[in-house]
């Protein structure tokens, strides 16, 4: 029998939180953003946090709201333009930012849940990214060691969901959450559709739930398009 | 002096049918609008997806579908949808065939700059520093030189480096350039621009051949 992962809501999803802890946050932009996990951690005003998340939001969304309480000590990210509170906070000194490349990001969560400490990669090779770090030479060419990441929460959002976990994303919204829900101790995932045991189709299922230690389904999605980018039917 | 469309217009003289192709922010982004009709091409955003397609008609917009710039896009027939990590092994295991990026800076050795201004910008790499360093065919489309009218193209680059040896071939708003054997080497200027004045704009060693035809971009 299925094992349930269900809980009532983004209160319950995050019992056992507390500052200090080192979130991962699934996303890529505003895109695929778990929404109601991020408004839960703004309520309960936990601080001095560690979030691992490809950006930082906008002033007023995403995580830009965590960052507007000050409630985040470090971001690990790959890109945070769009964000003037940020670029603030990190000239000033007030954050703390470790930037590593988007791929290497993807892939440290991913060796983080697949229980890979660490791997090899050209990315970042004679560049401040580089620095401190072995480098070896594999066929010739120099290669970076970097290690794995894991999170004390990753909070993820899927399309759909069902009770044992499984998860289903929609288009481009899949980005990292699915590493990110294998890397996190304790992963929480938001639904926009909490469905049936049965309804989704195993041939389907994109993050299975033995990945997933709760799931809920959100009461309601903002989803912001950061830039909006249309053609008029005239120019077609 | 090519306009952003036109220097867009000639990179996408240089994809080949069949090939995948990473279009990164800014000009790069508009080298899909010249692919010629019927040529089997497919562009990959980092972000998760292979056959991106044109932005959407107005109220078609999906907050779900966007391409690396967040911009909202559409998916044309056959396309894919994947994760981050599936989306760098195209990338870093080299299954993408061209790789089309801005820079602030690049050297006549190959390196490029374009994350970091110290103490000024800092926006991050994204996914630019996995892309350069694995792609096999890396070229840059940027200005000749910066708003403050310096040269762009530079004996050693002065910003913090995204990837080192790296482009092979650049083009401009004056000239395209191959970037060999420790120089920039002038292959073809654009309409109207004399090679004295790209030697000008050009900081970095510059090799000019005796014969350098201009751009057919009509």
């Amino acid at each position: 029998m299925a094992i349930s992962k269900t809980v009532e809501g983004p209160a319950a999803a995050c019992e056992g939180v507390q500052s200090g802890m080192t979130f991962m946050l699934g996303g890529f932009g505003l895109c695929g953003i778990p929404e109601c996990s991020i408004a839960e951690l703004v309520r309960l005003e936990v601080n001095d946090l560690t979030c691992i998340s490809n950006n930082a939001g906008v002033d007023d969304f995403g995580l830009g709201l965590l960052l507007q309480k000050r409630q985040i000590r470090k971001m690990i990210s790959s890109y945070v333009g769009e964000n003037d509170e940020f670029e603030r906070q990190m000239l000033s000194g007030e954050l703390e930012v470790d930037l590593i490349p988007q791929g290497s990001l993807a892939e440290r969560c991913r060796a983080g849940g697949a229980g890979i400490p660490a791997f090899y990669t050209p990315a970042g090779f004679g560049t401040e990214v580089a620095e401190g770090k072995e480098v070896r030479e594999f066929d010739g060419k120099p290669h970076i060691l970097e290690s794995a990441l894991t999170a004390d929460f990753a909070f993820v959002k899927a399309w759909k969901g069902d009770v044992a976990g499984n998860l289903v994303f929609k288009a481009t919204a899949r980005n990292f959450n699915p590493m990110m829900a294998m890397a996190g101790k304790i992963t929480v995932a938001e639904v926009e559709e909490l469905v049936p045991l049965g309804t989704l189709d195993p041939n389907e299922i994109q993050t299975p739930g033995i990945f997933v230690q709760r799931i809920y389904q959100g009461n309601h999605y903002d989803k912001r398009i950061e830039q909006r980018t249309v053609q008029t039917r005239e120019s077609a | 002096m090519l306009d952003k469309n036109s220097i867009a217009k000639r990179i996408a003289q240089e994809v080949r049918n069949g090939w995948y192709v990473n279009l990164g922010i800014g000009i790069p982004t508009l080298v899909a609008n010249f692919i010629p009709q019927g040529m089997e091409v497919e562009f990959q955003s980092e972000n998760g997806i292979l056959g991106m397609g044109p932005f959407p008609f107005e109220g078609e917009e999906d907050a779900d579908l966007i391409n690396a710039g967040k911009q909202t896009i559409t998916a044309m027939p056959g396309a894919v949808y994947f994760d981050s990590a599936a989306s760098f092994a195209m990338i870093r295991g080299q299954h993408v065939q061209l790789t089309v990026l801005g820079a602030m800076e690049v050297a006549q050795n190959g390196d490029i700059a374009n994350w970091k201004i110290p103490g000024k910008m800092v926006k991050g790499m994204g996914g630019a520093m996995d892309l350069v360093a694995s792609a096999d065919n890396i070229i840059v489309a940027m200005m000749h030189t910066n708003r403050a009218g310096e040269s762009k193209l530079l004996s050693n680059c002065s910003l913090p480096l995204t990837g080192v040896g790296c482009v092979k071939r650049v083009v401009t708003n004056m000239a395209v350039l191959d970037v060999k054997g420790g120089a920039f080497h002038l292959v073809e200027r654009a309409p109207g621009v004399t090679v004295e004045a790209i030697k000008e704009a050009t900081a970095g060693h510059l090799v000019v051949p005796s014969h350098v035809p201009e751009m057919d971009i009509a």
